[in-house]
């Protein structure tokens, strides 16, 4: 193992089009084993940052390094070999809805491995066993509630067995239960796998009982990091605003726009 | 004063602009599907599956609509012949309508609406859900896997359909014009076999509905891979789907007919 | 849905789109005679050939027994050549007649082979000597009027 750090971010940059960039510099060192969390508001590039680690996006300037690989450099063949050491978790799931969920965690071995069908079925019964769901093997996607198809999902992105697990807000739209069971799944499978997981979210509570470590981003910057028993001593106002989910604060309420009463007296009069 | 003007001219050289770097990437697009077609023949699984959605889902529409439009052709053609004293014309005339064009321009037409725009949601869904992310992320190239085996079934599909619906046609032709208005079975088709060259028309017919097949089908994964990840973006790919392709046939359609039919003119 | 349905669907699928090409060949296109066997070529030689179309038919006692496969002009002795592709099956004297004819009177015009009573047959490539023009309808109205017009005159006195 070359460096102690498998994902590390040096001061990057990241435009969809140069006028506006999404991130400003960000820098970040996530160790090997550990589970980090990239936090902020919503629009505040964290699910850049992973499409930038994933690759899927390339960094306008700055250096995206994943054990030991600079993502940017990579050719399309040495991206995509990089990605097989990758799991990734997407918002809402991105099942395939023209397969039944055995055949969606079985998707990545089947396209990957010459692995007979017995082989197969072995090792998909293990990953639905992890997440709890063998018995939902032969249902389609569209038969399952919101949490059964994320811990599906989940299923699948750790087919392989990845090195990096990136979650993408896997706690949002969940109820309280789903989302604590997604909660230790993911800390319990990145400790089983001996794998590292990024997980972007802006779920604080909920992460702040499962992560290791947690960077804050706002408008393009981290602008906060530190343990979860740092983050919650923290006296930054902008972390206290977070954490404790204040309306108002260095974030502000309103969207930056004139004084309301010229508002609504230009509304009057026209 | 004259900002109006300025504004017109503006967009139209705007709107110029974009369709030709809209024409430029769909270009590139259509070589990238190209390039990455080895898994698509590799596992020809994954086109057999393509075919059965593009294909064999398009069968019902395409041989009713053969049948009508062949039959409406007997009935009309024989009208006009009977005026002229030359029914027994009326298997040259059905036959070569539908063959040289009837055939593959309506079966494209169908084709596009039926299965171009089925290809163009699909993909523009499987986008909107992430699902084209989630395989890039598992390293599966989505071109490789999930357009190019779509763009080759429709490549497949199309002359298939076409010619079936000419059949089709013909039968149409053969069952109005033979059983309901009484020409004679025996001129009808020796009048045909007479007319119809095989190379000069049939397999002239065939490599129109191929080209439609192509043009349809890269249009078809072009708009549902380039649609904007929302509900409603989709629902205009799709759109633009029927509309591009139904007028690429129809432009194609001239052009090809003045490379193919040049001893009429 | 099962693989081996959709195999079995697809196969149905392809079997009747080329059972439907197969159709079209050999019901409609006729393949099977005049184009798909073997063919010599003869040329002929004819002062007018009116509306006569490269690929138009030829047939002998109304039979298909080929095409005309190139129609070229011969710049010497201000005469259209045509060149004819025969079924191999079908030879002819050498003092075959080639005509153009019409098929009724506003159809399309094809070439019409009588056979002669020439013991020799005529070998490939070989021109063919007696032929007859297409009759060009404004010729044929014109001469007749003038016949009528010529005609009119003459009984006038013996009445």
């Amino acid at each position: 193992m070359a460096t102690p750090n498998l994902v590390e971010l040096r001061n990057v940059v990241f435009a969809y089009d140069a006028a506006r960039p999404v991130l400003k510099g960000i820098d970040m060192a996530i160790p090997r084993g550990r589970v980090v969390a990239i936090m902020g508001g919503s629009g505040c590039g964290k699910t850049t940052t992973i499409r930038l680690i994933g690759g899927q996006l390339k960094a306008s300037a700055g250096e995206v390094i994943v054990d030991g690989e600079s993502v940017s450099r990579l050719d399309d063949g040495a991206l995509y070999a990089l990605r097989r050491r990758m799991g990734m978790l997407f918002q809402f799931g991105a099942l395939f809805t023209d397969m039944t969920v055995f055949d969606n965690v079985a998707f990545q071995i089947r396209e990957h491995t010459d692995l007979t069908e017995e082989l197969i079925n072995d090792l998909v019964m293990m990953k639905l066993n992890a997440v709890g769901l063998r018995g939902a093997a032969d249902l389609m996607p569209s038969e399952l509630s919101g949490g059964m198809a994320r811990r599906v999902a989940l299923a699948r992105a750790i087919s392989l067995d990845p090195l990096l697990m990136m979650y993408d807000e896997p706690f949002a739209g969940l109820d309280p239960i789903s989302l604590g069971v997604i909660g230790q799944l993911i800390r319990k499978l990145n400790d089983a796998l001996g794998a590292t997981s990024i997980i972007v979210t802006h779920d604080v509570q909920e992460s702040l009982q499962i992560v290791d470590y947690i960077y804050f981003v706002s408008e393009g910057r981290v602008v906060a990091e530190g343990s979860p028993a740092e983050i919650r001593a923290s006296k930054d106002p902008w972390v206290h605003q977070f954490v404790w989910a204040e309306a108002d604060g260095p974030v502000p309420f309103q969207y930056p726009s004139p004084p309301y009463a010229q508002d609504l007296l230009e509304a009057g009069r026209a | 004063m004259l900002d109006r003007p300025l504004n017109v001219l503006r967009s139209i050289g705007g709107g110029l602009v974009d369709a030709v770097w809209r024409l430029g990437y769909a270009s590139r697009f259509f070589v990238g599907v190209l390039m990455l077609s080895g898994t698509a023949m590799r596992r020809f699984q994954l086109t057999i599956r393509e075919v059965y959605f593009t294909g064999v889902l398009s069968l019902i529409i395409i041989v009713v609509s053969g049948l009508f439009v062949g039959m409406v052709l007997g009935l009309q053609g024989y009208d006009t012949l009977q005026r002229f004293g030359s029914a027994s014309a009326l298997g040259t005339l059905v036959a070569l309508s539908l063959v040289r064009e009837l055939g593959p321009v309506v079966a494209g037409l169908l084709f596009a609406s039926r299965a171009g725009s089925a290809i163009t949601a699909e993909i523009g869904l499987m986008k909107t859900t992430e699902q084209l992310s989630a395989m890039e992320m598992m390293a599966i190239n989505p071109i490789a896997r999930v357009v190019a085996p779509r763009f080759w079934a429709g490549v497949i599909s199309m002359p298939l359909l076409a010619a079936l619906f000419s059949a089709m046609g013909i039968l149409g032709g053969w069952m109005v014009g033979v059983r309901l208005l009484g020409v004679d079975d025996g001129t009808f088709w020796s009048q045909m076999q007479a007319a119809v060259d095989f190379r000069e028309d049939i397999l002239n017919g065939v490599i129109k509905s191929l080209v439609f097949g192509l043009a349809v089908s890269w249009i078809a994964v072009f708009e549902g891979y380039d649609a904007v990840p929302t509900a409603e973006g989709v629902s205009s790919a799709t759109t633009r789907t029927v509309v591009t392709s139904s007028l690429a046939i129809l432009a194609l359609d001239v052009l090809l007919t003045a490379f193919m039919f040049r001893g009429v003119v | 849905m099962n693989r081996a349905v959709i195999d079995l669907w697809v196969g149905l699928f392809v079997a009747v789109g080329f059972a439907a090409l197969v159709f079209l060949a050999m019901k409609v296109g006729n393949l099977s005679a005049a184009n798909g066997g073997e063919t010599y070529e003869l040329k002929a030689s004819f002062d007018n050939i009116g509306g006569l179309k490269v690929r138009a038919p030829l047939k002998s006692s109304g039979v298909l027994i080929g095409r005309v496969s190139d129609i070229q002009f011969d710049s010497e002795h201000y005469q259209a050549v045509v060149t004819f592709t025969v079924d191999r099956r079908f030879e002819f004297p050498r003092d075959t007649f080639a005509t153009i004819l019409t098929a009724g009177l506003l159809g399309e015009q094809y070439v019409g082979f009588d056979a002669g009573g020439d013991a020799e047959m005529l070998k490939p490539g070989e021109t063919i000597r007696k032929t007859q023009s297409a009759v060009v309808l404004e010729k044929l109205i014109g001469q007749f009027m003038f016949g009528k017009a010529s005609e009119a005159p003459q009984p006038a006195p013996t009445k």
